[in-house]
């Protein structure tokens, strides 16, 4: 049914549908209204039988979920920011054990400086714990990702995690095609595990590997992140066929088949991106959109093959690995062995800065030009960092980046040095 | 793969209405967030694509906060916030002095404030000579809403009166997604309040534009 609601909403309800026997989260920003909404859900014996955990922290959320899930139970978290971080031990235990618990990352930004807006460092920081990662574009598909995740996780006994920009998607009201149970019932049977804790019939899960099987066991975890690769695009033609509408997969490619430039990006951005494109599509100028939507599994083949026409690549981020630069870049490098093109790292939306189309309009000219500095950072404020570099080289006790930057930009609490 | 049933806000199809884009200004507690939601509402309610977020997380209590709402016959991608208005919704005239509330506001924009002074007693002459000025309105919602509601909440009321001085949305579809928002009496309370501050802006645009 179309309904006009909060992101978090429309995830929390689609969720509930998906029949989750444990829920156990804690609250952090911007996720909370998620699992307030679960949590309404439960209380008001909607759920069934699903049993709300609360918990004092994000590892403990996770190390609940894991046993829920090892005792054979459809398992659901959420998080966000430092809370993924403080789950980082039991996320590598979650994957490692091949259990499929379906999480949603509401993302944002990594303190210090302590910010509360979105970007990608969070589930960016996470990218090589195990977890399978997709990123909904819209609440539509923020709302469809998770009934795929669930069939994915069973499918494969993986987690996953699906992820949605913090505030600009939870936060947003649009309108959601909500499934009705029956669809999703269809859709998704009930959960059969490939391992269970059964006190009828004992196992052990999570015994001590030494050098002797330690490699043929990760092996097996990258193994099934290839068979994600054929089951993410059946997962989401499956969800086509009964549900109506495209959702999930692993690229989407808009205006690209002629494209000479083509913009890479993950998540909500892509809406102001192809905005972007169609103004200057109507200029004439070849350009083109590619969104990743699984970012682990990373779909080398497609990222390649979609790529394989084009001049330019343009990989628009919102998480800065410090030091080096981009970090899909780098993964969409690896897609382009042997392949020459002109190949541009930008960081943007860092901690909620808003990406204008205006801004991508000149950074995409730019581009086209081959103007571009091969890293970018969209919207700095040269002249603040200057000065605070400045400050610095001068010696002695320059204070703290952060609150120089503040009192620089004329906003009140930073004091004075 | 191109998504059918996105389309862009940019190729609109021939005789639809452009996207119309509305920022609210107000204080934490006044509902400001509230009432973008709404306004989505009521847009989706008349089959419309709609768009509403808030100022991503700022909102304290008292403290200035934004939120948007888009809403048109297309589906809405862009993700930005609303820098170039079509409408302004001051909910409280204390930012004034503190916000840059006009900022970007579109020529043929429209700006109703929430204040029992007209815009010369505001000091906002200079405003009236850059804009059209029977699309500036103030209306006393705060003193509706205490008449009303029972409360001085603004939100709700202003919304009908933004149905009234912009035409863009109809005051039923304002009045149904209050209904939805808020159940029972206090739905009923702030619907009137809609109703009573649409009526009163169309009263004060009749002398405006002397219909």
């Amino acid at each position: 049914m179309l309904r006009q609601l909060e992101g978090s909403a429309a995830v929390a309800e689609t969720v509930g549908l998906c029949r989750p026997e444990v829920v156990c989260a804690y609250p952090i920003s911007p996720q909370t209204h998620i699992v307030e909404g679960l949590s309404d859900l439960v209380r008001a014996g909607r759920l069934g039988s699903c049993e709300y955990v609360t918990v004092e922290s994000e590892f403990a959320a996770l190390s609940v979920c894991i046993g829920a899930s090892a005792t054979g139970a459809r398992t659901y978290t959420a998080t966000a920011s430092q809370g993924l971080l403080y789950m980082a031990e039991a996320l590598y235990n979650a994957s490692g054990l091949g259990l499929p618990i379906v999480m949603t990352v509401a993302n944002r930004a990594i303190g210090a400086p302590i910010n509360i807006w979105n970007d990608h460092s969070d589930a960016m920081s996470q990218r090589d714990c195990g977890w399978i990662q997709l990123y909904a574009e819209d609440n539509q598909e923020a709302a469809d990702l998770h009934v795929q995740a669930f069939s994915l996780a069973e499918r494969l006994s993986l987690p996953v995690m699906v992820c949605m920009d913090g505030f600009v998607l939870t936060h947003a009201y649009e309108r959601v095609d909500l499934p009705t149970a029956e669809q999703v019932d269809a859709f998704l049977p009930p959960f059969e595990p490939r391992q269970v804790l059964d006190p009828a019939d004992p196992v052990t899960i999570g015994a001590m590997v030494g050098p002797e099987a330690f490699a043929e066991v990760k092996y097996l975890a990258h193994a099934k992140q290839m068979q994600a690769l054929d089951a993410i695009p059946e997962v989401a033609a499956e969800f086509e066929r009964a549900f109506g509408r495209p959702s999930g997969g692993l690229v989407r490619g808009y205006r690209a088949e002629d494209a000479e430039t083509i913009v890479i990006g993950l998540g909500s951005v892509l809406g102001t991106i192809e905005d972007t494109v169609d103004e200057l599509r109507e200029d004439g100028v070849k350009i083109g959109a590619l969104a990743i939507k699984s970012f682990r599994p990373f779909p080398l083949e497609e990222v390649r093959a979609a790529l394989a026409g084009a001049k330019r690549v343009v990989v628009l981020e919102k998480a800065l690995a410090v030091g080096i630069g981009g970090i899909v870049s780098a993964n969409v490098r690896m897609a382009l062995s042997g392949i020459a093109l002109h190949g541009y790292t930008v960081i943007a939306g860092l901690g909620g800065r808003p990406i204008t189309r205006r801004s991508l309009r000149a950074l995409f000219e730019q581009a086209i030009e081959d103007r571009l500095e091969p890293l970018t950072f969209l919207d700095l404020d040269r002249e603040r960092v200057e000065a605070e570099l400045e400050r610095m080289a001068s010696g002695g006790r320059s204070g703290p980046h952060a609150e120089n930057i503040l009192r620089e930009s004329g906003i009140v609490g930073a004091r004075s040095h | 793969m191109k998504r059918a049933t996105r389309g862009s806000t940019l190729n609109r199809v021939e005789g639809s209405r452009p996207t119309f884009e509305v920022r609210i200004h107000g204080r934490g507690g006044q509902g400001v967030v509230t009432a973008a939601e709404l306004l989505s509402v009521a847009a989706f309610d008349e089959g419309r694509h709609a768009q509403a977020f808030p100022s991503f997380g700022s909102e304290r209590t008292g403290a200035p906060v934004v939120s948007f709402c888009r809403f048109g016959d297309t589906p809405i991608r862009t993700r930005e916030p609303i820098a170039e208005p079509d409408a302004l919704i001051v909910q409280d005239p204390t930012l004034l002095h503190q916000v840059d509330l006009f900022a970007g506001l579109r020529p043929q924009g429209y700006v109703l404030i929430n204040s029992s002074r007209d815009f010369s007693e505001l000091g906002l002459d200079e405003l009236s000579e850059r804009f059209r000025p029977e699309r500036l309105l103030s209306v006393p919602a705060t003193e509706l809403a205490r008449e009303h509601v029972g409360r001085p909440m603004p939100n709700a009321a202003l919304l009908g009166g933004f149905a009234a001085l912009t035409g863009a949305l109809r005051l039923d579809s304002v009045i149904a997604a209050i209904r939805e928002r808020f159940r029972g009496a206090v739905g009923e309370r702030n619907a009137a309040a809609a109703a009573a501050c649409f009526h009163e802006v169309e009263r004060e645009r009749a002398v405006v534009t002397g219909a």
